[in-house]
């Protein structure tokens, strides 16, 4: 069936014939159409995530007080008289990060735009296997409907935080969402587990072998790059977070004691012995470490594409861009254990986590002021994608500097599993790896849909969501660094120990609230501006952006096989942007070298 | 429902109208023949100056929370480590928000000053290899040092600790802490989960005694096999199958745990009875200032974690494993209320990590006695345990209230003795206990 695949999509007349509307809209094993298809279902995913993130904010800022809102959504059961109920609060927090961390910057980000760019920024006709790639769709849809569902039954979502720590996690006794909803969730991921190692592989083979002539690894755009390591990362680290689940889903259903020890719950004696929840989470942030950059490395890969494209300049130090992505990627296999130095783990090996964590940063300091020298005398043209891109960096480096604190032990002590560290990952996925999705949707959304998004709606939703974003991610710092631990459903217990701390987090806790309604808010612009110009927005010339990638050098028009007559072949690097001795401020990559032009 | 439907409605009005707009705005754009992906230079300018705004705002908003906020809730620390973590912290703060203001500035500012100016082409530079070097070895320099002082406070902290500090055990369960003492020997006797007893033995101590207890009501208590086996053998009742599944399930377990009940009462040696006989338990953490101490955690059920904030410590509770930590706390409840200035502060030890439903409501209060104090309210319990603990049919390890009286403060320590003379704890030395609690013996 594969075999089939790779062969009709080689072929120039393919595009030529009548599709079947399922083959081509539903069944699609074009990788244009698999990247939209991905896009679609990040973009529900994510709205529903935002949803629920507005529920538990409301109940964090107002804590007790009645909400229509609240009960429009969970009605009677999860939100009696439009309190939310306390089991609920932590079933819309787990669903929460998890959509967001998975479906939205896992499977959307990385799968829409990795999806979209590799074949076409590489010169290659499709991926390498499109039977693989759309199964790799099917199965993060099945896992997305799955998540979404859990949400609709009797026994409430997974509740156990998206890190689903056991025995919480393995214990139907424990909370009500470790009942049905727990099952889902290990179900919906390990289906999207597959997806995503379906997905990864391809990537990686398509990279390695499809890149049409000329296209050595040195001339590759920094976007492919940065999907290239992330599919490295995803296919090394994901198979361990399914073992994970799969022996829990053992603890959970057959009565093995993996994560399990010496447990009495709900007043029933557990025989199980031995097992230890610690294991679990050495398991999980095998994983969960290498995640963070699966999620934040294409997005750094896509800005870095934006912001040479719009500052018409190359991007400053292409080959320690590489490296410092090289640098990352192998260090974050070494890392993971950071996330567990209060969890009773030997002190020692505590040491060396502070140790290799701490070097993490070296990289990152390289990528942001390359960044940041690639804007030093450009002159810059502030698209849509430009300005999210500019975002980004900024959120990078904001919320990479906290990270510091975080990685040294001595001060991890007092605030792990406090506000600061969810103000310190949101910084850094929550905005900066969103801002890098946002950027890139503006940027190709020509090339996905062969229309222009309109820019006046993108500077407003630019606008809102960065003051929206800080603002509701700043005062979280300060309310972790005032102690206030995450998971609470509110803080009435400060009133009984210290009433001036109370004050203070509800001040912020409102102020954080509102932001994020507005931020909320912003995103409706971009909802209507994206299915707007699908439908209606003007056609987009070849080339919007005078961009040097192969990708605009295709017809606007999507055919199969991309390229209607021969593979374009590349000549130079994808970064000749205002070159001294050109009359033109871009050269794309499949021009030759000019007579006596010099190579970067 | 109505009102459902009324809302979508007027969500789909809204979407038409937005629509419309967008079709004014379309033809109106088409008119003055801009094309949406060429930004006009005014756009271009506006955005250049928003940034620029958009950093001061960055900056202001930062200063102003920083002014407000900055170390209000979390206070100084009220442990001797902790002053040095907090100075660690301050200099990591220094050196990551001067960071913060110097790269944001450069990226705000470039992004305001070069902005396309018609006729300036930007200016080509690929690399620049001594740059680069130079942004790797700083940061790399600035991290060794944050390396070296963060590592040190670390083995610090969680180094061991040194012989005179108190042992003391806390114990998590959903949705409460319990403290245990170890008492005049300062060891705390040994346990195991399966001696768990809600009433009697709550934190499960091992003694000869709660063996033989936790034996008898596994056998014989009620939902004990006895029970179970009449009850699955009973012919002249139903049981509906969900519950005999239940009871062969329940069954099935106990069986399993009698077993090692009996391995257990038969490799048990009952010299080590006496280091939980002295153990005493307290709903309340009660701390004397200055004095060390190891503090050893278990849970019962989930993953809880012992955070302390006013400490600076915290570790997690894991069921099946024992975890510790130590700390010296230096400013008793009363200092504190005075430097903080806030009248009812009290210490406090909270739940995080994410363990239930009310895991938000899992605390325990802390008092910081001053040893004067600390010993009067020692000696109440210690006695309390000696009088009560002469048996444990009537519970030695019972929990008192949980709003423990806090009058020691007040009274002197006399007074306190009297008070228990009352109260009917008749004084009972500590042979007298041992024969007690091993009846064998007698
Ligand atoms: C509207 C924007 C958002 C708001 C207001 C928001 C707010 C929050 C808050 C307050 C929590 C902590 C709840 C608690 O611990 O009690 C949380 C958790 C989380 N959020 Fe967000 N968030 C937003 C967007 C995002 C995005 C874009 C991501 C993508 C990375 C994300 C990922 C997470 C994760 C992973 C958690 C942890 C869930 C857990 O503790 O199990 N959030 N969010
Ligand atoms: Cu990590
Ligand atoms: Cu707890």
């Amino acid at each position: 069936m594969a075999a089939v695949a790779i062969d009709g999509h080689g072929h120039d007349d393919h595009g030529h014939h009548e599709e079947s509307f399922v083959s081509k809209y539903i069944f699609s094993q074009d990788h244009k159409m698999i990247g939209k298809q991905f896009l679609m279902t990040a973009v529900f995913m994510g709205v529903t995530a935002m949803i629920l993130s507005i529920l538990f904010r409301i109940q964090l800022a107002w804590p007790g007080e009645s909400s229509d809102f609240l009960s429009f959504f969970l009605g009677d059961q999860w939100a009696p008289g439009g309190v939310l109920s306390e089991d609920m609060y932590l079933g819309l927090v787990t669903i929460h990060g998890t959509i967001m961390v998975f479906f939205l910057l896992t499977g959307g980000l990385s799968g829409t735009f990795s999806n979209l760019l590799i074949p076409l920024q590489i010169g290659a006709r499709d991926m390498a296997s499109g039977f693989l790639n759309m199964l790799s769709y099917w199965f993060f849809f099945i896992s997305s409907m799955l998540m979404f569902s859990s949400l609709f039954i009797e026994t409430g979502p997974a509740m156990a935080g998206w890190t689903i720590y056991p025995p919480l996690a393995a214990l139907p006794q424990a909370i009500s969402g470790s009942g049905l909803g727990m099952t889902l969730w290990l179900f919906s991921m390990a289906i999207f587990i597959a997806s995503s190692l379906l997905g990864s592989l391809n990537y990686i083979v398509t990279i390695l072998n499809l890149r049409t002539k000329g296209m050595s690894m040195t001339r590759l755009p920094l976007t492919i790059w940065a999907f290239f390591i992330t599919a490295i990362l995803g296919v090394l680290s994901f198979p361990v977070l399914l073992s994970a689940a799969l022996l829990l889903m053992m603890d959970r259903m057959a009565g093995t004691s993996f994560f399990l020890s010496d447990i009495i719950i709900e007043g029933e004696m557990l025989t199980n012995h031995g097992g230890s929840p610690l294991l679990y989470q050495h398991l999980f942030w095998f994983l969960g470490h290498p995640e963070v950059y699966i999620v934040l490395l294409p997005a750094l890969g896509l800005s870095s594409e934006i912001i040479s494209t719009n500052s018409r300049k190359p991007i400053f130090g292409y080959r320690a861009m590489i490296g410092s992505m090289l640098a990352i990627g192998f260090l974050s296999f070494i890392v993971w254990a950071h996330h567990m130095f209060v969890t009773g783990m030997n002190p020692f090996l505590g040491s060396v986590f502070v140790f290799t964590t701490l070097l993490i940063a070296i990289p990152s300091a390289v990528k942001a002021f390359n960044y940041i020298t690639t804007l030093w005398k450009g002159s810059i043209i502030f698209t849509p994608a430009m300005l999210f891109a500019i975002g980004l960096v900024s959120t990078f480096i904001t919320g990479g500097v906290t990270g510091i604190i975080l990685a040294d032990a001595a001060l991890d002590i007092t605030t792990h599993d406090t506000y600061f560290v969810i103000a310190h990952f949101h910084v850094v996925m929550g905005l900066s790896a969103v801002f890098g999705m946002y950027a890139g949707v503006y940027h190709w959304f020509p090339k996905m849909f062969g229309k222009l998004m309109n820019t006046k709606l993108g500077f407003a939703h630019f606008w809102v969501t960065i003051v929206g974003a800080y603002g509701v991610f700043f005062p979280m710092h300060f309310v972790g660094l005032a102690g206030a631990p995450r998971r609470y459903y509110d803080y009435s217990v400060y009133g009984e120990f210290d009433k001036e701390s109370l004050a203070l987090q509800m001040d912020l806790n409102v102020i954080i609230t509102i932001f994020a309604i507005m931020a909320a808010m912003g995103q409706l612009i971009f909802l209507f501006n994206f299915f707007y110009s699908i439908f209606r927005g003007p056609k987009a010339p070849q080339n919007p952006w005078k961009s040097n990638t192969l990708e605009w050098t295709t017809p606007v028009e999507h055919v199969h096989g991309n390229w209607p007559g021969e593979l374009p072949t590349v000549h130079r690097w994808p970064y000749d942007y205002s070159k001294p001795g050109s009359e033109v401020d871009f050269i794309p990559q499949n021009v030759p070298l000019a007579e006596g032009e010099e190579k970067h | 429902m109505v009102t459902k439907l009324i809302i979508l409605l007027v969500i789909v009005l809204g979407v038409i109208a937005a629509a419309q707009l967008m079709r004014v705005y379309e033809l109106s754009s088409k008119l003055r023949e801009q094309k949406e992906n060429e930004i006009s230079n005014r756009d271009n300018r506006m955005n250049a100056a928003l940034m620029l705004l958009f950093m001061i705002l960055l900056f202001g908003g930062f200063i102003w929370l920083m002014l407000a906020y900055g170390w209000v809730g979390r206070g100084e620390s009220a442990s001797v480590h902790g002053h040095e973590l907090d100075w660690l912290l301050n200099l990591n703060f220094v050196i990551i928000i001067a960071i913060f203001f110097l790269t944001n500035f450069l990226l705000f500012w470039f992004a305001f000053k070069y902005v396309r100016k018609p006729g300036v082409p930007a200016f080509y530079y690929p690399h620049n290899n001594k740059l680069e070097m130079i942004w790797t070895v700083i940061p790399a320099i600035v991290l060794a040092i944050v390396i070296i002082l963060g590592l040190k406070s670390w083995n610090e902290v969680t180094g061991d600790s040194s012989k005179e500090a108190i042992n003391v055990e806390i114990f998590a369960k959903r949705f409460s802490w319990q403290a245990r003492y170890s008492g005049t020997d300062n060891q705390l006797g040994k346990f195991d989960y399966k001696l768990t007893q809600d009433e009697r033995n709550p934190l499960a101590v091992m003694t000869g005694e709660t063996i033989q207890t936790a034996i008898d009501s596994m056998e014989h208590g009620g939902g004990g096999i006895q029970w179970l086996e009449d009850k699955l053998n009973d012919r002249t009742i139903m049981i509906a199958p969900d519950d005999r599944m239940a009871y062969e399930k329940s069954l099935h377990a106990k069986e399993k745990l009698i077993r090692l009940l009996y391995q257990m009462r038969q490799s048990h040696d009952a010299k080590l009875d006496k280091m939980a006989m002295d153990d005493f338990f307290s709903d309340t953490l009660f701390l004397c200032v200055d004095q060390e101490y190891e503090f050893s955690f278990r849970s019962k059920d989930v993953l809880h974690s012992a955070y302390f904030p006013h400490f600076r410590a915290q570790m997690n509770t894991v069921p099946g494993m024992t975890t510790r930590l130590k700390f010296i706390p230096d400013k008793t409840t009363e200092e504190m209320r005075v430097s903080r200035g806030v009248e009812d502060f009290e210490f406090v030890l909270l739940c995080n990590k994410i363990c239930g439903g009310s895991h938000y409501k899992m605390k325990m209060m802390i008092k910081v006695l001053s040893k004067k104090d600390y010993d009067v309210w020692v000696k109440s319990k210690s006695k309390g345990v000696l009088s009560a603990g002469a048996t444990l049919k009537n519970p030695a390890w019972d929990i008192e209230p949980s709003t423990f009286d806090y009058k020691f403060h007040k009274q002197p320590a006399v007074e306190v003795q009297e008070v228990a003379k009352e109260e009917g704890g008749n004084e009972v030395v500590m042979d007298d206990l041992e024969e007690v609690n091993n009846p064998s013996a007698e």
